[in-house]
Formats: C-alpha cells, sequence, structure tokens
C-alpha cells in the first residue's frame, strides 16, 4: 500500500460533561471515539453527519487546534498529535484550514491586503514586493480583485469573505485543507459558486480537501469518497458513487431518506424517531443502537466492528450479512 | 502599516476616500465623542496657558479684597483671604489634570501588565486576580486615604495611592477582553496560519485590548480627579496652601453662605471637566468599535 | 381539504411596501408584495438572504414596530381587518392569538429564566384567560400534540436543558396553544439537523391536516419547500417574481431567478465532477437596486427593457405568475425555455 497523506487511528477525544464540583463524580462525553481513517494525495474526503457527532472536533485535531486524547494522526507518516507546538509549526504551512464563518476568521483591524501578506511573512517571505504579488496572485484565483486589497474584511459581502478566508488558506502552498461547513453559512446561489471555485481550484493546486458538512447534497458533489459520522465515530464509508447507489448502513439511509429534494418527491418517508444521545465513557453498543429500526439484541452489548462488508466499502452494523 | 500611500492605485485611492468619508460620517454620528473632546481640550488650554499668560500668583493674598464677588476685576471673585478665583481655578485644573493623567496612564500601563500575564498564565491568574479581588473589596477612597496616611501628603503621594486604587480594575478590564479576544476565531485562524503565540500576542490581542482601555483610561482620569479633589477636601489629598479644587472646596465651606461663588466656580470646574472626560469615554467607545457604522450597530 | 373553503380569505397582502431610513434614505426592503392565504393552507416563500421575505412576515404582526423607524404602504387584511391601521396595543390581541409565529432560532426566543410549563401557560392565561390549573392541563396537552416524550416532565424543565428539536417543538407548541388560525413559521427547520428537519415537518403538515390552521412558511430551502408547502412565492430583492403552486414550481419554473435558484442546488441528481450552473454575481444592496427589473444584474437573459423599465406581474397559466418581460407578450415564451 503506498503511503497515505494522512492517516488517523483510533483516535479518541472527550469533554467534560458535567464537573461534578469539588466533590461529585465527574463525567466526560466522548466527542471523538475509535475513529480511523485515510486520506491519500489528491482527494476529497467528504465528511458527513449532524451536528454534535465530532466531526469538527475530528477537523480541528488535524489541524492542531485540540490536542487529542488517544490515538495517532500520522501526516506523511509524522505523528502530528504528540508534537509540541514548536514541531508543528513548519508543518501548518501544509495543513491550512477554511472556517465555516470567515469573517469572524479574519483580523477586523486589518486590511485585506495586510492580512494576506503577514501570513506570507511569518512563513520567511521578507520581500514586500513578491509579497504582494503572490497576494494579487491569490486574490485573482479565489475570484476577487486588486480592488479588494485596500477593503477591510467587513466591507465584503458573505460570499466575497467566504472566498478571501480560502484565499488565507491557499496563500502558503498546503497540501491538505481542512474545511469546516465552508458553504453553510451561505445563499444557494453564493454556495454554488463557491463549491464550483473550490473544485476547480483542488484540480489545479492537486490539493487534498476534508471537507467537514452536513449538507448531503454538498458532500456528495464535492467528494471522492465519503465517511458518515454518527455519535463520535464512523458508521460506512466508501466511495461517493458507491455510498449512493448502496447505502448499507441503516443511519445512512434513515439521513438520505431525510434529505428534503424538490425532485424526489419521497413520498412516504420513515422519519428517524428520537434524538442523537450523548456519549459517555462507558458507552457500550453500536452507536445508533437507540435510534435504529433494526436493532437488536446484540446491538445494545457489543459495538459492532468497523469491518470492509465489500472491497472498498466499510461500514459499522451486526445486521449486515458479509 | 504595510501599506504605503505611493503605491496607490488610482482605484484604491478611491476606496481610501470611501473609507475615510465613512469614518468621517461616523465621527459626525457621535456628538458625545466631540462635545467631550472639545470640552476636555479647551480645559487642558486653559490650564496650560492661563498662568503663563496671567502673572498673577494663586497664593497672593490682598486682604482688603476679601470675598469680592464676581466680575469688576476678578473673573470669578476672591476667596476669603483675597485671592484671585478664577487664578486659582486654573492653577487648580493643572493639578487636577496633572493627578488625573499620571493616574491614568500609570494604573493603565501597570494594569495592562498585569492583565495581560494573567490571561496568558492560569497560576499567575489566580494569585493575581485574587489580590485584585481583595483591592476592589475595600472602598477605593478609604484605600486611598490609608495610604496617604501611611506616606505622608504630597501630591506624587496621591498619585500612587490612587494608581494604586485604580490598577485592578485596570488588570480586570484589559484580562476580560484579552480572555474574550483569545477565543476569537481570527485567533485561531492566525493559530493554524503558523503564527507564534508571541506574534499573536503584540498583533492581535494588544490592538483589541487597547480600545476598551483608551475608553477606560479616560474614565480613570475623571474618577481620579474626582478623587484628588475628596481626598483634598478631606485634608488627605494636596497640601494646602497650593491650589487645588478639593483644597478651594474645603476652605469655601466656611464662608459659602455668605460667599457662594467661592464653591460654585471649583466645584462646576471639577462638574465641567469630569463631564467633558466621561462624554469623551462613552463616544471613544463607540467610535473605536470596528462593528458599529455610522453610531448605529450594524445589524 | 380545502375546496370549500377556498373562496375566504384568512389573510390578504395589498401591494404591501415596508421601507426603513438608511443614510436619511427611505429604502424599501419590501417592495409592493400581494398574497392572499387561504384557511387551512400551506404558502411557503422562498428566497436568499436579503430577499425582504422576513421582514414582510414580520409586518404582518408590526414585530419591527418597536425598535426601528418603519414606514407602511398598502394594505394587510387579516379577516378584512387592517392591520397596518390598528394601534399597537391592539396588535397585542392578535399576536399570539389570532396569528402565531415561529422563528429560526428557538433558544433564543424562549425565556431562559422560566419553565417551560410557566411559559406556555403564560400565553394561556393571558388571552384564553384560563385558571392556572387548566392553562398547566392545556400545556400538557399542547406538549403532547407535538410529539414530546414524557410532557410532565419537560413542563418543569428549562429551554437550555432540551435538545434543538425539542425546543422548537415547545416554540410550536407554545404558538398553537391558542389554536391560532395563522401560524407564521420563520425559517423554523434552518438551525436543525436533517433528521429533526423531517420530523419538524411532518409535525407541521399534520398539525395543519388536523386542525386546519392556515401557515405562512419562510425558508430559503427549496427543497423543504416542496416537502410542505401548497403554493410557493419566490421572492428577490423585496419583490415576488414567481408565484404557483408547488408541483407546478418545480416542475415549470418559467422566471430565470427561479430556474437558477433550482439548478445551483447540488442535489442528488445532478451530475458530479461537472460544475454546478450559477447565478452569476452576488445580491445587490438596497441602496443599489437597478431601476428596471430587479433581477436584471444577475439575469443571463437581461436586455435594455429589463433595465429600464419595471416588469408587471404576467399570469401564464392559471395561478402561475411571472414578474418577467419575457412572458409579457407570448411569442417570447418559447424563447426563453429554449435557452
Amino acid at each position: 500500500m503506498s503511503e497515505h497523506l494522512l492517516e488517523i487511528k483510533n483516535l479518541k477525544k472527550t469533554f467534560p460533561l458535567r464537573n461534578g464540583g469539588w466533590f461529585g463524580k465527574k463525567e466526560r462525553m466522548c466527542a471523538v471515539d475509535n475513529l480511523s481513517l485515510t486520506i491519500e494525495k489528491g482527494e476529497t474526503y467528504g465528511l458527513v453527519g449532524e451536528s454534535g457527532c465530532g466531526k469538527s472536533t475530528t477537523g480541528r485535531m488535524i489541524v492542531g487546534l485540540t490536542k487529542a486524547d488517544s490515538g495517532s494522526i500520522l501526516y506523511e507518516g509524522k505523528d502530528i498529535s504528540k508534537m509540541s507546538e514548536r514541531e508543528f509549526r513548519p508543518l501548518r504551512k501544509e495543513l491550512q484550514m477554511v472556517f465555516q464563518n470567515s469573517l469572524s476568521a479574519l483580523n477586523p483591524r486589518l486590511r485585506i491586503g495586510e492580512i494576506l501578506e503577514e501570513i506570507l511573512q511569518i512563513h520567511g517571505e521578507q520581500d514586500k514586493a513578491k509579497r504582494r504579488k503572490r497576494v494579487l496572485e491569490v486574490l485573482e484565483k479565489v475570484g476577487l480583485s486588486e480592488e479588494h486589497y485596500f477593503r477591510f474584511p467587513h466591507e465584503l459581502s458573505g460570499g466575497q469573505v467566504q472566498r478571501l478566508g480560502i484565499a488565507g488558506a491557499l496563500i502558503i502552498h498546503p497540501k491538505l485543507i481542512v474545511c469546516d461547513e465552508p458553504v453553510s453559512a451561505l445563499d444557494v446561489s453564493i454556495q454554488a459558486q463557491i463549491l464550483n471555485m473550490l473544485m476547480n481550484l483542488k484540480k489545479e493546486l492537486r490539493l487534498s480537501l476534508l471537507f467537514i458538512s452536513h449538507d448531503i447534497g454538498v458532500i456528495r458533489f464535492i467528494s471522492d469518497r465519503i465517511g458518515v459520522m454518527y455519535l463520535g465515530t464512523l458508521v460506512e464509508e466508501t466511495d461517493t458513487e458507491t455510498l449512493f447507489a448502496n447505502p448499507l448502513h441503516p443511519y445512512t439511509k434513515t439521513l438520505f431518506a431525510a434529505i428534503p429534494d424538490p425532485y424526489i418527491q419521497g413520498g412516504e418517508f420513515q422519519a428517524l424517531t428520537g434524538e442523537q444521545p450523548v456519549r459517555t465513557e462507558d458507552f457500550q453498543g453500536c452507536a445508533f443502537y437507540s435510534r435504529c429500526p433494526y436493532a437488536k439484541e446484540i446491538c445494545k452489548k457489543q459495538a459492532p466492528e468497523f469491518r470492509e462488508v465489500e472491497p472498498g466499502h466499510k461500514a459499522a452494523c451486526h445486521c449486515i450479512e458479509k | 502599516m504595510l501599506i504605503r500611500r505611493k503605491s496607490i492605485s488610482a482605484a484604491s485611492e478611491a476606496i481610501f476616500r470611501e473609507q475615510r468619508t465613512l469614518k468621517k460620517e461616523k465621527l459626525l454620528a457621535n456628538p458625545a465623542l466631540i462635545i467631550g473632546f472639545v470640552g476636555f481640550v479647551l480645559i487642558v488650554l486653559l490650564a496650560v496657558f492661563v498662568p503663563i499668560f496671567n502673572s498673577t500668583d494663586p497664593n497672593a493674598m490682598e486682604v482688603t479684597k476679601r470675598l469680592q464677588p464676581p466680575g469688576d476685576g476678578y473673573l470669578f471673585g476672591t476667596d476669603e483671604f483675597g485671592r484671585d478665583l478664577f487664578v486659582r481655578v486654573m492653577y487648580g485644573a493643572r493639578v487636577s489634570l496633572w493627578v488625573g493623567g499620571c493616574v491614568a496612564i500609570f494604573s493603565c500601563v501597570l494594569g495592562t501588565i498585569i492583565g495581560i500575564y494573567a490571561s496568558y498564565f492560569k497560576v499567575l491568574d489566580q494569585i493575581l486576580m485574587r489580590i485584585c479581588d481583595g483591592l476592589i473589596a475595600i472602598p477605593g477612597i478609604l484605600l486611598a486615604i490609608a495610604l496617604i496616611a501611611a506616606l505622608g501628603t504630597s501630591s506624587w503621594n496621591v498619585i500612587l495611592a490612587l494608581t494604586i486604587v485604580y490598577t485592578p480594575s485596570v488588570a480586570r478590564t484589559v484580562r476580560v477582553s484579552a480572555l474574550v479576544i483569545k477565543e476569537q476565531a481570527y485567533v485561531e485562524a492566525a493559530k493554524v496560519q503558523g503564527f507564534s503565540n508571541f506574534r499573536i500576542l503584540w498583533r492581535m490581542i494588544l490592538p483589541g485590548v487597547i480600545s476598551p482601555l483608551t475608553v477606560q483610561a479616560s474614565f480613570i482620569f475623571a474618577q481620579a480627579i474626582i478623587s484628588e479633589a475628596s481626598l483634598s477636601f478631606l485634608g488627605a489629598g494636596i497640601p494646602a496652601p497650593a491650589a487645588s479644587w478639593g483644597n478651594m472646596l474645603e476652605s469655601s465651606k466656611m464662608v459659602f453662605s455668605r460667599a457662594p461663588w467661592t464653591m460654585i466656580c471649583p466645584g462646576a470646574a471639577v462638574i465641567l471637566c469630569v463631564l467633558s472626560l466621561n462624554l469623551l469615554g462613552d463616544g471613544l467607545r463607540d467610535y473605536l468599535d470596528p462593528k458599529v457604522k455610522g453610531g448605529k450597530k450594524k445589524a | 381539504m380545502m375546496e370549500e373553503k377556498k373562496n375566504e380569505t384568512l389573510l390578504e397582502i395589498k401591494e404591501l411596501k415596508v421601507s426603513f431610513p438608511v443614510h436619511k434614505k427611505w429604502l424599501p426592503a419590501v417592495d409592493g408584495v400581494s398574497l392572499e392565504i387561504h384557511p387551512g393552507e400551506i404558502t411557503g416563500i422562498v428566497g436568499e438572504s436579503g430577499s425582504g421575505k422576513s421582514v414582510m412576515s414580520q409586518s404582518i404582526l408590526r414585530l419591527r414596530d418597536h425598535d426601528t423607524a418603519v414606514r407602511y404602504e398598502g394594505e394587510i387584511l387579516f379577516e378584512g381587518e387592517n392591520l397596518l391601521q390598528k394601534p399597537l396595543f391592539r396588535m397585542r390581541d392578535i399576536r399570539g392569538n389570532q396569528i402565531s409565529v415561529i422563528f429560526q432560532d428557538p433558544l433564543n426566543s424562549l425565556s431562559p429564566v422560566h419553565t417551560v410549563g410557566n411559559q406556555i401557560s403564560e400565553v394561556l392565561i393571558l388571552h384564553k384567560q384560563l385558571s392556572k390549573e387548566e392553562a398547566g392541563k392545556r400545556s400538557i396537552q399542547m406538549l403532547k400534540m407535538t410529539g414530546i416524550p414524557d410532557p410532565e416532565a419537560c413542563m418543569k424543565k428549562y429551554p437550555f436543558e432540551l435538545s434543538g428539536g425539542m425546543q422548537q417543538r415547545v416554540m410550536i407548541a407554545m404558538a398553537l396553544a391558542c389554536e391560532p388560525k395563522l401560524l407564521i413559521a420563520d425559517e423554523p427547520t434552518t438551525a436543525l439537523d436533517v433528521t429533526i428537519q423531517e420530523q419538524i415537518l411532518h409535525l407541521i403538515r399534520d398539525l395543519n391536516e388536523r386542525l386546519g390552521m392556515s401557515v405562512l412558511f419562510i425558508t430559503h430551502d427549496m427543497g423543504v419547500v416542496s416537502r410542505i408547502c401548497h403554493s410557493v412565492k419566490v421572492m428577490y430583492l423585496g419583490q415576488v417574481v414567481e408565484e404557483a403552486q408547488t408541483q407546478e414550481l418545480f416542475e415549470n419554473p418559467c422566471h430565470p431567478y427561479t430556474q437558477g435558484l433550482l439548478a445551483c442546488i447540488p442535489h442528488l441528481r445532478v451530475e458530479r465532477g461537472k460544475e454546478l450552473p450559477v447565478i452569476q454575481g452576488s445580491v445587490p444592496s438596497l441602496s443599489n437596486i437597478p431601476e428596471g427589473c430587479h433581477f436584471c444584474t444577475r439575469c443571463r437573459l437581461a436586455d435594455d427593457t429589463c433595465r429600464n423599465c419595471p416588469p408587471p406581474l404576467v399570469e401564464i397559466s392559471p395561478g402561475h405568475k411571472v414578474k418577467c418581460w419575457k412572458y409579457a407578450d407570448g411569442a417570447k415564451e418559447r424563447e426563453v425555455t429554449a435557452s
């Protein structure tokens, strides 16, 4: 097997759920539990799931904004989850992130040109003219112009700000960009523009993307491979075509049935009952047990293995035959 | 500034003009700032220039002209020793501005250092903030009197005492806004882009702290003037017979019913000075907030 | 279901124009909107941000009057009464009683310091003059109706203790407590997950069928509209650009904006690997509204007529109206569908 660009193994992250005061019992919830996935060079990996399933936490751990409790994140073979801030800094250049709300991710006190040039400056570009040339180049690449160089972030529209967020990630030639819901806050007509742009940029610059979204249509459009997350863990993973042609996990099926699509008048859909529970540290059994229409006795006691059901198609469910 | 004016193309010139117009509009939509600023500058100019051009000694007594009403050679009248009140109010302004300004600057510098350190190091935070809590728990004026009683009365000791009184509140403001800014998405984004902690501190947190600090500084300035006047009034401030608003109010209390101007003039000076500083602070708060446009908050 | 009632109108809006002062000029956020809502009908309003859909829905109850300067023109007739001419304090009898609203963000719309039970009972005590016990009983009934498991326990909880889906159910229970004739749902599912959204949509449709209550459903999501609404109006920059029965609209979208909006959704039939068709540019700000057709700055078919003269709202088939010059005379119609 060739070396993966990014390989995540048994990643786990917990957050305090209840502090319990000085004497009470402290409880922690697992945001991400036993998560493993790989991203290849030039691939777009889509991570889809409902809010609170741990997809954003996963993205933040990859770019080092959150430290993992256990497990490893191998980037080009090096474990970045255990690196100190100092060791990690040279790799920052290659691992970038686009936020859902780019406006709040931009320093409100600086002009756009200053923001972008400063990023270049800290990565060692000392020549002023070169910095400015590169900034204008990147602005053009994301569909902004020289005129925006002197603007403040709050003077731009929502779509332009998102383009700027992408420009900030692109400017230092990253290899992997984590896109955390980059189009969720936008209007559909603007969303389409940004999606097209991301897809073209990815092809042109041979980027790898980890695309995090709750919108199944968006994920399907942009991803090569998709992982479906539920309650901190992957329940299904395969390439996009297979997933939509043949979803295996009951959660994936109900998720697809719930998409409001103007052209699929679903008829009588099966509304999923209940809501996502909280995963405590002593959680047992299948993550989807509480809402699954096919749940059996074994699902309650034993967590299903995340196994390859068909070549290249993994799922975690007791009810799927090999 | 990374961007120099000389390299501006024609298109960007228009943007700068537009941004300047917006700034101007924002300023004009903020009468508190303008009135406060003009009032404060006026007081400073009077305090600086009147004693230069008017050579009357503020402490020169003329026993024949005791308790003259305002007008007729004495703009504000005279006090019970026949001293020119107008000149004394102006000299008093010097003292007040000097004390207030020093206290504002010292407590802001000290408070910023403490606040920033506290926001960065958890252990230090606990220690520093508990000390601040302790200091804040004691009523300010009482603390100042106690300190002066220990140190002795002099203008430097007044400044020192008031600085100790006001530093904790600055430290708290700075610490809170630094903590808020640290949680902002743009600081996280900067981390992802590889900014070092030191750079984040200087380029993002400090500029973010500056604007609430300026506002706080103008309020402290005003409060310090009141405190100084109160201390002098109580005899724990600037030693008499030096002209200070507090001293003048104190000496007027015996003759107030016969010569109300002896109290009204320094009292009005305190009120006007504090009012314009407070207006200035209120105005600055709106003006320095990048999210407020043209006097109104963006929806 | 609603055939026999079709001829009466519950709410009628005539040429409504709502303006706000910006830089000393009055700019219309809603510009000449007319609509009718019949009893038992779910009417959808779709539009992007800045289309004026929320402002329009808020003006029905005049929710903006308290905190900003607003200027209304036109009429809003609720059961024949013009709401715009009512004194504001009379509006209180209508709000929450005859017309209820649910908002996008349920947590911010509920009081954080009162229990769910208290808040629902309060509405009932206020409008229906029920006693405390009766109101409590009725509240439990309402919560049960919205599908909340264990409503008695829910009554004693505070809003932040509930999940997003449950909060929205509580909002709906509260909105329906006084059996309003009209429910205004302003993006009620936007903040929710798809599986929860499905549950809420199901609930609203179910309640509409059981109680015969009319719904004005405001959303930006074409998919949601297709699932719940009987008829749809598409808004752009303060104007209705197209209106039709839901099925008709999706099968035969006529306005270039509606066509573009439907085409740019990355839904499940879109061919992967190809670019999505897009509507160029972005929505102009209120101060830059073009003189002619509002959409002309982004329309691929715009010509000089479009740029200079506002188009009329033309009925191209029964119930299907389009505000576009291409349909103003029948001859041009084929040209548009061909391109």
